[in-house]
């Protein structure tokens, strides 16, 4: 109950900017950038020196190409042969995992959940077979009349209760794990889920947004349109641009959206978080490989839910800083020396959510839990 | 159970005697006070709700046996009555899992385990004449008649992209008030109105039938466990659905008179609406299922011809599931961004519901342990739900864990999951039910060969089916598409070929129903023999129009 009520105040807060600036349905996927503070940033005060940055980048710095490359970047090609990133067909596991807490998390099922859900069902058809041949009306004509046995029925309550104990465990330190809070230097993006289609904020790197489509087939466009390529992945699940991040390095995710609700999911990174107008959520993330990963929106969300996929293209920070670069924004301390606080990233931190004491959806610069 | 000894048999003799008079047909079946009537007429429209959202359900397997988009625009065509657009044909998919989800719980799983075989066995196995508000049962039968008609019309109105509600069984708001302009969401909102105060009713009349109406000598802890599970239902339906109905008639505010409970930007959450929908919605799925475990455990005693094993741990398991079910809602919304200690709590609280349903599954397999048992239709029924809740079981202590959760959270693992203790689950004891009861309900023999049969193609089906959704919920494909990629081909062509074997299944039931009506044998007071003690086994079959006039001694 509490905590339903602050979430009611942080709500009032936040969310009217967001809703009253919703996006058109679909955009044309024309504008690579676009200044962040239309539809995304709360705090009219954080956003003032945003504005002023992104518009010293020019926007039409991104020139329309058929591929999606910048000047400094090309959008890395997905690693099919090895179905990174990406389902694989006929595929009975979990895709394989970028992620520390994804490969805990893989594990944990794969290596003490499993076995022990395999072990139960199949000791309960054990025990059911069991009855059939030595219990059937023919083997056994006179039943017993035992109908009760405390001390098989203490085992029964006892036995499934330690199970459960010893899947507590992990599973709690795993939750743990998932909510550690992301350094203070964690790299911030925040994906904004739109009817039907994802924008990606970097606040840290002046503040542009990344609109992201979903690219069409060939056949499904108008001539000189782009559509999609095996370059830009999968149907149905590539993206005119993708939300490009460091590799390796420690990343802070903000979820919201602009009309209703959504859920960023990408399932090679065990992630998953729902985009709720109004509401900031955060999840720390590092990906421990450069590759292109695949996700797809996970909360029904109107007519186009399948159709606005997440793409993460996890590159080597210098590369990454290129992509910046392409897009018109600038790193964290590009322009003064290191130790001053950077200009740019200081306001861009605070963007996120100021009035609220949710640990959750607080800011990196409160590291409670 | 304990044991209920029989009644003299020159008493239901004298009670068929002179309480056999029936009223004429529309008296009969439109103004119907008599609980077996109206538990005759509950089966009938479950069977025909059923048959309803089982075809949608046909639809959506037809249309993702394959990438691709082939038939939606068709069938939104139709229903439009001109060309539709391509976001009208994607709208229409989210019509139709709205459509089944709601149809298949509110029409058909609900009125048939409680209208249908609550209405007709809870007043015959405590030795009631009838139900202690019989206008009042007819009363909720006929709004939830009205409830299904107003769901259906709901999808020939505007609804936002296309015709119909698109939102969902869960109806979350913003997507079912802004996100959805024109009439159907209100309709269908005013559907589970209508719905939810019907199963109000039903469930005040079974608490005051339970607690008042019983035999003398049938005290609490002597009622058989199919009454038991009906009573602990009864109380999640007045406990959760009025939360419900408050849920909704915010939605209702927000959507049609200017409110913002749901709306941020004027200070309401979202997320809010979904609180309040899990506080009802997680109960709801043990209102569907523990009336189940009734069934079972009256037809597991019966077939083993032992009473059941640890009657009260059953009785009380039962009370047990009811109590926790309702402070674990929140792991359905485990990616909503929740606290860390919300997180643990409802990872925690949700893995205890395991321990009082693995006693219900121990204890039948006690049960028929050291019993002889015969593998009537019935009890082959019986035991595949035993198995196969078992399976949707364990998924569900895997969806437990809020870390996990995160990959599989609203992926095809949930729907497997679902409909391993739905589709297998409660469906497989409403087949079991229906076997065990129909010759006392019809006065006429099922075809126990049709039956094994019906049991073995179904089996197959519904495990082809749902099995593959694992492997696809695993490898990443989320819930509600219309369409998806290459990838998934292969396990959604498996499933949709397993609906198929399903569908034969649930033909050659038909066949045996209708062949049953017309030519089955007669059945006798007692068919199953001596297993059977309970009081509706005392009677003839079908029992007499008004049955216990004077209480039976047990």
């Amino acid at each position: 109950m509490i905590m339903l009520k602050k979430f009611l105040v942080v709500m009032a807060a936040m969310a009217m900017p967001s809703l009253a600036l919703a996006q058109p349905a679909n955009p044309a996927p024309a504008p690579v950038t676009k200044e962040v503070a239309a539809p995304v940033v709360a705090t009219p005060a954080a956003a003032a020196p945003v504005v002023a940055e992104a518009a010293a980048a020019p926007a039409a710095a991104a020139p329309k190409s058929m591929d999606g490359s910048l000047p400094g970047y090309t959008p890395m090609r997905p690693d099919y042969a090895n179905s990174v990133g990406m389902p694989k067909a006929k595929e009975v596991d979990f895709q394989e995992q970028f992620s520390d807490n994804g490969q805990y998390a893989k594990w944990i099922n794969n290596a003490i959940l499993l076995p022990i859900i395999t072990i139960i069902s199949l000791f309960v058809l054990g025990l059911l077979l069991w009855v059939i041949v030595r219990f059937n009306r023919r083997a056994n004509p006179v039943p017993s009349k035992t109908t009760h046995n405390t001390f098989i029925e203490v085992v029964w309550t006892l036995i499934p209760v330690l199970i459960l104990l010893g899947i507590a465990y992990p599973s709690l330190d795993l939750l743990a794990k998932q909510f550690k809070p992301a350094p203070a230097n964690a790299v911030t993006i925040k994906a904004t889920g739109y009817q039907w289609y994802w924008g990606y904020t970097y606040p840290d790197h002046g503040g542009f947004e990344v609109v992201s489509n979903m690219l069409k087939e060939e056949g499904d466009v108008a001539k000189g349109e782009r559509f999609r390529t095996e370059n830009d992945g999968p149907k149905l699940m590539a993206a005119d641009n993708r939300m490009v991040v460091p590799a390796g390095v420690p990343l802070r995710i903000q979820t919201t959206a602009a009309d209703v609700i959504h859920a960023f999911a990408v399932p090679s990174l065990w992630f998953k978080l729902d985009a709720v107008p109004g509401r900031l959520n955060e999840k720390s993330l590092t990906i421990t490989k450069p590759g292109v990963y695949f996700g797809q929106c996970s909360e029904l969300c109107g007519a186009r839910h399948a159709f606005m996929p997440i793409v993460v293209e996890a590159l080597p920070p210098e590369k990454f800083a290129a992509w910046v670069k392409a897009q018109g924004g600038t790193m964290p301390g590009a322009e003064k020396p290191a130790p001053a606080a950077p200009a740019v990233a200081a306001p861009a931190a605070a963007a996120a959510p100021a009035p609220t004491t949710d640990p959750v959806a607080a800011p990196a610069a409160a590291p409670t839990k | 159970m304990t044991t209920i000894a029989a009644t003299g048999t020159d008493l239901h003799a004298h009670d068929h005697h002179d309480a056999d008079h029936k009223p004429g047909f529309f008296a009969r079946w439109f103004m119907s006070t008599n609980h077996k009537d109206i538990g005759t007429l509950y089966l009938i429209f479950a069977i025909f709700a059923g048959i309803i959202g089982g075809a949608i359900s046909g639809l959506m397997r037809l249309e993702l046996a394959a990438p691709g988009i082939q038939y939606l625009q068709g069938w939104a065509s139709m229903m439009a009555g001109k060309e539709a657009s391509l976001d009208e044909a994607y709208h229409m998919w989210n019509v139709l899992i709205t459509a089944h989800g709601l149809i298949m719980v509110f029409f058909m799983v609900m009125p048939a385990i409680i209208g249908g075989f609550g209405n007709w066995f809870v007043p015959l196995m405590i030795g009631a004449p009838d139900m202690a508000f019989p206008r009042m049962n007819n009363v909720s039968f006929w709004l939830t008649v009205v409830a299904f008609i107003m769901l259906l019309g709901s999808s020939f109105v505007p609804g936002g992209t296309g015709l119909g509600a698109g939102t969902g069984w869960t109806v979350y708001a913003p997507l079912s008030t802004s996100g959805s302009v024109g009439p159907a969401v209100d309709m269908a909102i005013f559907s589970l109105h209508l719905a939810g105060a019907a199963s109000i009713l039903g469930a005040i009349n079974f608490i005051t039938t339970i607690f008042n109406m019983r035999a003398p000598g049938m005290t609490l802890h002597k009622m058989p466990l199919f009454v038991w599970s009906v009573l602990v239902t009864a109380f999640l339906l007045l406990l959760a659905l009025p939360v419900l109905a408050a849920a909704i008639t915010m939605l209702l505010v927000d959507r049609n008179f200017g409110g913002a409970f749901f709306d941020a930007a004027a200070g309401g959450d979202p997320v809010l609406y979904q609180h309040l929908f899990w506080f009802f919605g997680h109960p709801e799925v043990y209102i569907m299922i523990l009336p189940g475990f009734g069934i079972i455990s009256q037809i597991v005693a019966t077939f083993s011809r032992k009473p059941v094993f640890g009657y009260l741990g059953m009785a009380y398991a039962m009370v047990a599931i009811g109590v926790v079910g309702f402070v674990v809602w929140a792991h359905h919304m485990f990616t909503t961004g929740m606290s860390v200690d919300m997180k643990m709590y409802f990872t925690a609280a949700t893995m205890v519901i395991a321990v009082p349903t693995g006693i219900k599954i121990f204890s039948w397999i006690a049960t028929m342990w050291g019993g002889s048992v015969s593998f009537k239709t019935p009890m082959v029924w019986a035991m595949g739900f035993i198995f196969m809740f078992t399976v949707g079981g364990v998924t569900g202590v895997v969806l437990a864990n809020g870390g996990l959760d995160d990959n599989l959270h609203d992926t095809y693992y949930v729907v497997a999951h679902f409909h391993y203790v739905l589709s297998l689950g409660a469906v497989f004891s409403l087949f079991a039910g229906f076997y065990y009861w129909f010759g006392k309900m019809s006065g006429r023999h099922l075809n126990e060969f049709l039956g094994h049969l019906h049991f073995w193609v179904f089996f197959v089906g519904v495990n082809v089916l749902f099995f593959p959704m694992h492997f696809l919920g695993n490898s990443g494909m989320p819930r509600r598409y219309p369409d998806y990629p290459e990838a998934f081909a292969y396990w959604n062509g498996v499933a949709s070929m397993g609906y198929a074997i399903m569908g034969v299944g649930t033909l050659i039931f038909f066949v045996n129903v209708i062949w049953s009506l017309l030519a089955g044998r007669r059945a006798e007071d007692n068919y199953w023999g001596e297993g059977a003690t309970t009081l509706e086994w005392t009677l003839t079959s079908p029992p007499p129009y008004h049955q216990f006039e004077t209480p039976p001694v047990t």
